[in-house]
């Protein structure tokens, strides 16, 4: 599991710390992390409906916010929990290109043992690096 | 935990930072807080406090309340005001949750007539709002219906058989902010709440079927003039907000804020979180215009939540709302910026307030109150956790200091996955049932991340607004029936 919640950083939210060998890697743990947020059994949400995810930005860290913010909408939307199953990030100068490939489920309080609604992303602790040869992120949700 | 060196004590109940304890700090931070409630708190609710203070155009301190506690941007309990003319206006000084806050409703029945019924009430209050992550509403609703929501917030339950006349009197701003523009909120955010109107949410969102004692009652006579005038009465306390839609339009202009607050107006923060632009810019304007909508719908869903009950409790006692004497006492925001007059430096002018996990405690004779609530201030409504109780306050004339705030809640003390580590949520469930207090939730994990051990103390934060001219109690409102998200 390449995350884990932090219990030192906050106290009223959830702020987790997640990472992976390439940036793409990072985005899908950070991606599993929201949803175990919301879900005690992520393994039960099953990839029913897919979706594609296409969004860009200047900063890598903005773009994980905006990323994360996109799986925020569609739960409310659409009732979607939802894994990333690819992603895709390419980066010229000046611009971070996402594509995400992401699939889930319908919400079903029976089969996927929900836990809290997050509303938010917040820009607070928010932090992307690359230290020690793996892509690390701290993200601090509001719920 | 250590207090910040710099930390210098006022009075009894308020400690101050100095500007020169941040850099860019251009007032003092305020926390407001007996000793053990200051000893509780967080490195970073001084460090939040502080940032806040740095703010262009705040005015006098940045104040934190005694429920304070870490949060993101403002603490949660930040309140400060902006001068509308050079100052800021911030989603990070709101929160997500625009207009997050509690309501009030009395009924006549006593503990004694419901305590038999609790189970079925309960139950029948579950079934008919919906809690939990990602839930439907009750109130079917087009997008374009929903614009008129936003625009209106209680207004339109009232035209649309949702509320009574007196109900709207008893909501902080008669249920509507004035000026909302649903033109302001994007399609992503109506998209994302339309269909949530009267869902509660989850994590610290309740419906809380309460009784309120004798041996509770610290000022009888607000009591009386609140609608407490039965031994053990049994009255009905709820707490949730704006919810996607709210969240949605915080994001939006957040992001908003961020391109040009720098760029365009050269405002340097410590903290992203609390992104601004000017208030009167048009970015500030139009987050104004959205906040507004977002309010409204917070008050909509509040509203229509509250016909529910009154069907529900109709349904089981068979007698009319009226006949059960379902009445509010009062609806109040927690989480908004709102234009208001207050003094500063001995002139009354506009300000812009700013209060997130705050609550307006406007005291007596204050314009915008009911003239019921003329003489005893305003009733001021703090949630406890769902084991320890919560409080009904009034608002008072000495709380001009905090720009007529006080507390909101008992305010978290342990994150949400210690709390989870020491408490099963079944266990919780069947230990409260013994204690006399009937839950039923949609999530037995997020039940354990609201235990009464994860919350300051509830009587201690009730009595810190009091001995600090914020509030003064009225009473204490025990926990017999629970729903959660």
């Amino acid at each position: 599991m390449p995350f884990r919640f932090s219990e030192e950083i906050a106290t009223a939210d959830v702020v987790f710390e997640a990472w992976g060998e390439t940036r793409e890697e990072l985005f899908i743990s950070c991606a599993d992390a929201l949803l175990r947020t919301m879900a005690e059994a992520p393994d039960r949400v099953a990839h029913r409906e897919a979706l594609t995810i296409r969004i860009e930005h200047e900063e890598l860290d903005l773009l994980l916010f905006s990323f994360l913010q996109e799986l925020i909408f569609y739960k409310d939307a659409r009732k979607l929990l939802l894994h990333a199953d690819t992603v895709r990030i390419e980066h010229e100068p000046g611009t971070f290109t996402l594509e995400a490939r992401v699939s889930g489920d319908r919400i079903d309080a029976g089969r996927h043992r929900l836990l809290v609604d997050v509303k938010a992303v917040t820009l607070h602790h928010l932090s992307v690096v690359f230290k020690d040869h793996l892509w690390r992120g701290v993200v601090e949700l509001d719920v | 935990m250590s207090l910040p060196p710099q930390l210098r004590k006022i009075s009894d109940t308020v400690w101050e930072l100095p500007v020169t304890y941040k850099e860019g700090m251009l007032v003092p931070a305020r926390i407001v807080a007996s000793g053990p409630l200051l000893g509780g708190m967080e490195a970073g609710v001084f460090d939040q406090a502080a940032n806040v203070a740095c703010l262009p155009g705040i005015l006098n301190y940045s104040w934190c309340m005694p429920d304070g506690h870490w949060g993101y941007g403002f603490p949660i309990g930040g309140v400060a005001a902006f001068d509308p003319n050079n100052g800021v206006i911030s989603p990070g000084g709101i929160g997500f949750d625009i207009n997050c806050g509690m309501r009030l409703c009395l009924t006549t029945l006593t503990e004694e007539e419901v305590r038999p019924r609790i189970s079925e009430l309960v139950d029948q209050l579950f079934n008919a709002i919906p809690t939990g992550v990602g839930c439907t509403g009750f109130v079917r609703c087009s997008r374009s219906k929903f614009r008129q929501v936003i625009e209106n917030g209680s207004r339109w339950c009232l035209e649309n058989g949702y509320a009574l006349p007196e109900d709207l009197d008893m909501t902080e701003e008669r249920g509507c902010f004035e000026g909302a523009d649903a033109d302001a909120c994007s399609d992503k955010a109506i998209e994302r709440g339309f269909d949530q109107i009267g869902t509660l949410g989850s994590g610290n969102h309740y419906c809380e079927i309460q009784v309120a004692r004798p041996e509770n009652i610290f000022d009888a006579a607000t009591a009386r003039a609140f609608g407490i005038t039965i031994p053990n009465q049994v009255v009905i306390m709820f707490h949730c907000g704006s919810r996607g839609f709210g969240h949605q339009v915080a994001t939006d202009y957040l992001q908003t804020f961020l391109k040009v607050m720098t760029t365009k107006y050269g405002i340097k923060l410590h903290d992203r979180e609390l992104a601004c632009a000017p208030f009167r810019s048009p970015e500030g304007q139009a987050y104004f215009a959205a906040m507004k909508c977002a309010a409204n719908m917070g008050f909509a869903n509040r509203q229509v939540i509250l016909h529910r009950i009154r069907e529900v409790f109709s349904r089981i006692f068979r007698r009319s709302p009226g006949d059960l004497g379902m009445e509010m006492v009062y609806d109040v925001a927690h989480n908004t910026a709102k234009l208001e007059n207050h003094l500063i430096d001995g002139v009354e002018r506009q300000v812009l307030v700013h209060r997130k996990g705050a609550t307006r405690s406007f005291g007596p004779g204050m314009p915008g109150l009911p003239d019921c609530y003329r003489e005893t201030g305003q009733p001021v409504i703090i949630g406890g956790s769902m084991e320890t109780g919560s409080y009904l306050l009034a608002g008072e004339a000495s709380a001009a200091q905090t720009f007529y705030t006080t507390a909101h809640g008992s305010g978290r003390t342990m994150s949400r996955h210690q709390a989870k580590k020491l408490v099963q949520g079944r266990q919780l469930l069947k230990e409260m049932e013994q204690r006399g207090i009937h839950v039923r939730t949609s999530s037995y994990g997020g039940l354990a991340e609201e235990a009464g051990l994860a919350y300051k103390d509830i009587d201690l934060v009730a009595r810190t607004t009091e001995e600090a001219g914020l509030s003064r109690r009225v009473a204490k409102l025990v926990p017999i029936g629970n729903i959660k998200g």
